[in-house]
């Protein structure tokens, strides 16, 4: 399978990104932001970090890239897009997921290990995980808090569009296990086709057992499917 | 040959300057914490008339165009293309 890391001034998970892609197999090519073709990619991913210092808005330069406008093109001819965290609000900044990340409830920079639990398991990112899995995962974000319109959110409950949520180490989903003040405590998000997935938590770091641990590996290990 | 092209620009630019401002607001419906710290030190420091804050963003754009009505357009594609999140945000543009 072939990987791309797009990389942006101020990318800080990409090199972590790119020794889970490599890991797992993936052949993987790093893609500066000024470039304006893609390789051949089955999965395009958009990494963490503070792209252009999060000036304006996080994620909002990064998301007038030259290379962004190949990725519009690669996702809507159906490719695989992962967006972590900052790829994730990249993604929303873009259109290419509805929504907004909003500064954190707690208005405090949030750096934890967090439980987060599989809710939809019936895609290309997630079909390694069982259902209902309770997974431990890290993040790291100033802006984490998911906001949309009621009718949309409604569509992505409706839609299976959610494929994780916070929750305690129980799996139980309650304001309480909800770090940043997601709506529905919500953790990530796909588009219609689901070919699109943007979260905040980093499976990349979850990896490798020596370091921390494995729960992130199926997110990878799944599109290999 | 670099640094007299942009000089020249410049030039240019000054001749046909008009000068804007925007305003950028969260919705009424957005919870704005930056701007609930803010009010609540300021009625901390005993602002008690003080009823609610909310915090924006200002830009001041010089444009390089005559026609008042087509510099107005240009800001408000900028408004809708970059400057503003309209899923979050409002915006006022006023010439400045």
């Amino acid at each position: 399978m072939n990987s791309s890391v797009i990389v942006f001034p101020g990318s800080n998970c990409d090199r972590d990104v790119a020794v889970a892609l490599e890991k797992l197999q993936f052949k993987n090519k790093m893609i500066w932001h000024k470039d304006s073709s893609l390789p051949k990619s089955d999965l395009i991913v958009i990494p963490g970090g503070f792209s252009y210092g999060d000036y304006l808005r996080s994620g909002a330069i990064a998301g007038k890239s030259n290379i962004l406008n190949e990725v519009i093109k690669a996702a809507n001819d159906g490719c695989l897009i992962l967006g972590i965290c900052n790829g994730f609000q990249i993604l929303t900044e873009t259109g290419l997921l509805r929504g907004v990340l909003l500064r954190n409830k707690n208005l405090k920079f949030i750096g934890k290990d967090v439980n987060v639990k599989t809710i939809d398991i019936e895609n290309k990112f997630c079909n390694k995980y069982k259902k209902n899995q309770v997974l431990k995962l890290n993040i790291a974000h100033n802006e984490g808090n998911y906001f949309t319109d009621k009718e949309h959110l409604k569509e992505l409950e409706d839609k299976n569009l959610i494929p994780f949520k916070y929750c305690d180490e129980k799996g139980n989903i309650n304001e309480e296990n909800n770090p940043n003040g997601s709506l529905n405590n919500i953790a990530g998000i796909f588009n219609d086709k689901k070919n699109i997935l943007g979260i905040m938590p980093h499976p990349e770091r979850m990896v490798d057992q020596n370091i921390s641990n494995n729960d992130g590996i199926n997110l990878f290990t799944s599109l290999l499917n | 040959m670099k640094l007299i092209l942009v000089k020249r620009h410049q030039s240019n630019l000054k001749k046909n300057k008009l000068k804007f401002s925007v305003k950028v607001t969260l919705k009424k419906d957005v919870l704005d914490p930056q701007g609930k710290v803010i009010q609540q030190t300021l009625l901390n420091m005993g602002m008690n008339s003080l009823e609610t804050l909310r915090q924006g963003k200002y830009f001041e754009i010089d444009i390089n165009e005559n026609d008042e009505i087509k510099a107005n357009n240009k800001i408000e594609e900028m408004c809708n293309k970059l400057l503003v999140n309209l899923i979050i945000e409002d915006f006022k543009i006023s010439k400045a």
